[in-house]
């Protein structure tokens, strides 16, 4: 069997773009346990392990924690991390954890706990889980695969991961580990990196207006004059997304 | 000691921590034995799972207390998700690591121990009895007290144990079952198989000795006993059957027909049935694989 040359194959799928996007949240993060939830996240977190970040702890979603990927597919188990130590490597900063979002707000105030009036939700969700912890802790970005107004929502019903005015509103040693990295979403890249920690635009995906982006969203969305495209994967992680990571193209049924 | 046997030295009103982890190494044989029993009102502590969707389902629940109710595989529970809209059940929402605290402070006998865990979310606005506590050097941060979730029983499930209640793990995680049992005022541990003393080390090394005879009040031998949620390396999650469950939990007729079909008999009658379940699955030429 040949392999095609790089150039012979299709372009990067929107689904792509999304994992190298994930990807880019690790940047930087050196050794620390990196905790995606999600497929697109968790393709994320490997490519970046496999690239660019190579000090990244990744576990099998039980308690293994799994070297680099080698070539030839084999598993190589590198650690231990069952519930309890992660609940430590939580409260130790040594993580940074990509979570999903049934509600997220302008400061970034997180709900997967249940929808309208706790004490009788409409609709009763995971629950607040580990989010919390992980959002007063160590950093935290967030995965939405479909960017609605329903997600990006003025106010969410039951503050699971904690936002920027939440954490302001704490006493300053509380919140000191307190901080939101970035929201990727189907359509574009979002961070606070504002005056007021407001969520900004960062980047849109390819073929995404910046009014794409505001109009599914329910709050005013810091927007530059400017806005930069998310960038595109490399050839390389092209490959490694294609061939080795996701090689029956769950990510593109994900993000069609 | 049988599993009908723990469900009778409980009573109800109690708070009970069921171990394990969501649909993992759970407790089953024991809950099911609750649901054949007369028990109400019961409080129950746990990493939510099916344990706790029976028990709704069965009416035994009066709170539950927990940072989540999931199948893992399937991310929503249904009758947690059907109890909690239409008001049926108490809810104590807790983030995870403070659930793991509160049993870690009732383990240590300690009235709370501090953890950063909720301050600014709503855990503390659902939960207006949490308190902070300041701390009392130099640094004065103020953090929650997340007080100990002390239990009148708990119930887990492991591999191996032996009939004085040394018990084995052989998964890949603890979870918390050895906290919920030092939480506990009685603890009752299921096990794959009861075996002696003597052999405990044959399956695995010292440090997958998770309990001890101190920890333990009673041992129940229940092969089979953590099904459908996953007993590794014993068998994994039975996917097909949990798929079975949450569909027929989605509707009440469809629920009353599983109860009939699973739920009506004892223990061994549930493992007949779940073996004719798969067997029908794999169709006529294969055998029906054990629990």
């Amino acid at each position: 069997m040949t392999t095609p040359a790089p150039d012979s194959r299709p372009g990067p799928s929107r689904a792509e773009v999304c994992v190298v996007a994930c990807a880019e949240a690790w940047r930087g993060d050196g050794t620390i346990l990196a905790s995606p939830m999600g497929l697109i996240p968790t393709l994320g977190a490997r490519l970046a392990q496999l690239t660019f970040a190579p000090d990244l702890l990744l576990t099998d979603g039980e308690a293994h924690l799994l070297a680099p990927e080698p070539a030839n597919g084999n598993r190589v188990t590198e650690g231990w991390l069952p519930y309890r130590s992660v609940f430590t490597m939580v409260a130790a900063g040594r993580r940074h954890v990509m979570m999903g979002a049934a509600q997220l707000d302008r400061f970034g105030n997180q709900n997967i706990s249940c929808i309208g009036d706790w004490a009788r939700p409409r609709a009763q969700l995971l629950g607040v889980r580990g989010a919390p912890g992980n959002t007063v802790n160590h950093p935290v970005s967030y995965w939405v695969p479909r960017h609605a107004r329903r997600v990006f929502a003025e106010r969410v019903d039951m503050v699971s991961g904690v936002g920027y005015d939440r954490a302001a509103a704490l006493d300053p040693r509380a919140a000191r580990f307190h901080e939101l990295r970035v929201v990727v979403t189907n359509l574009a890249v979002l961070d606070f990196q504002t005056p007021d920690h407001g969520m900004r635009l960062r980047s849109a995906h390819p073929g995404v207006t910046a009014g794409d982006v505001t109009a599914a969203t329910g709050f005013p969305l810091a927007v530059p004059g400017e806005v930069p495209v998310t960038r595109l994967p490399t050839a390389q992680e092209l490959a490694l997304i294609r061939d080795r990571l996701d090689p029956a193209g769950l990510r593109d049924r994900e993000i069609p | 000691m049988s599993a009908d046997d723990v469900a009778g030295e409980l009573r109800s009103g109690m708070t009970v921590g069921i171990g394990g982890w969501g649909s993992r190494r759970k407790p089953m044989a024991l809950v099911r034995a609750i649901l054949r029993s007369g028990l109400r009102d019961l409080d129950i502590v746990s990493y939510g799972g099916p344990d706790v969707g029976l028990l709704i389902a069965g009416g035994h629940v009066r709170r539950v207390v927990c940072g989540f109710v999931s199948l893992d595989t399937i991310a929503l529970e249904p009758h947690f998700r059907r109890a909690r809209q239409r008001g049926t059940v108490e809810l104590t929402e807790l983030d995870e690591g403070m659930l793991h605290w509160g049993l870690l402070a009732a383990a240590h006998r300690l009235p709370f121990l501090p953890i950063r865990a909720g301050l600014g979310s709503d855990v503390p606005r659902v939960n207006p009895e949490l308190r902070t506590v300041r701390s009392p050097y130099a640094d004065g941060e103020e953090l929650i007290a997340m007080p100990a979730l002390r239990l009148d029983a708990a119930l887990i499930h492991l591999n191996r144990a032996d009939a004085a209640g040394n018990g084995q793990y052989l998964g890949p995680d603890p979870y918390f079952d050895d906290l919920f049992c030092l939480a506990a005022g009685r603890a009752y541990l299921s096990c794959e198989r009861i075996v002696p003393t003597a052999s405990l080390l044959e399956s695995g090394p010292p440090q997958s000795l998770l309990v001890n005879r101190a920890m333990v009040d009673g041992v129940v031998e229940a092969p089979g006993g953590a099904h459908f949620t996953s007993c590794a390396p014993d068998y994994g999650r039975d996917e097909a059957f949990q798929a079975r469950y949450a569909a027929a939990a989605a509707d009440p007729a469809g629920w009353q027909r599983f109860r009939a079909a699973y739920l009506a008999g004892d223990e061994a009658s549930y493992q007949r049935a779940v073996r004719r379940f798969t067997g029908s699955r794999a169709g006529a030429s294969e055998p029906a694989a054990a629990p």
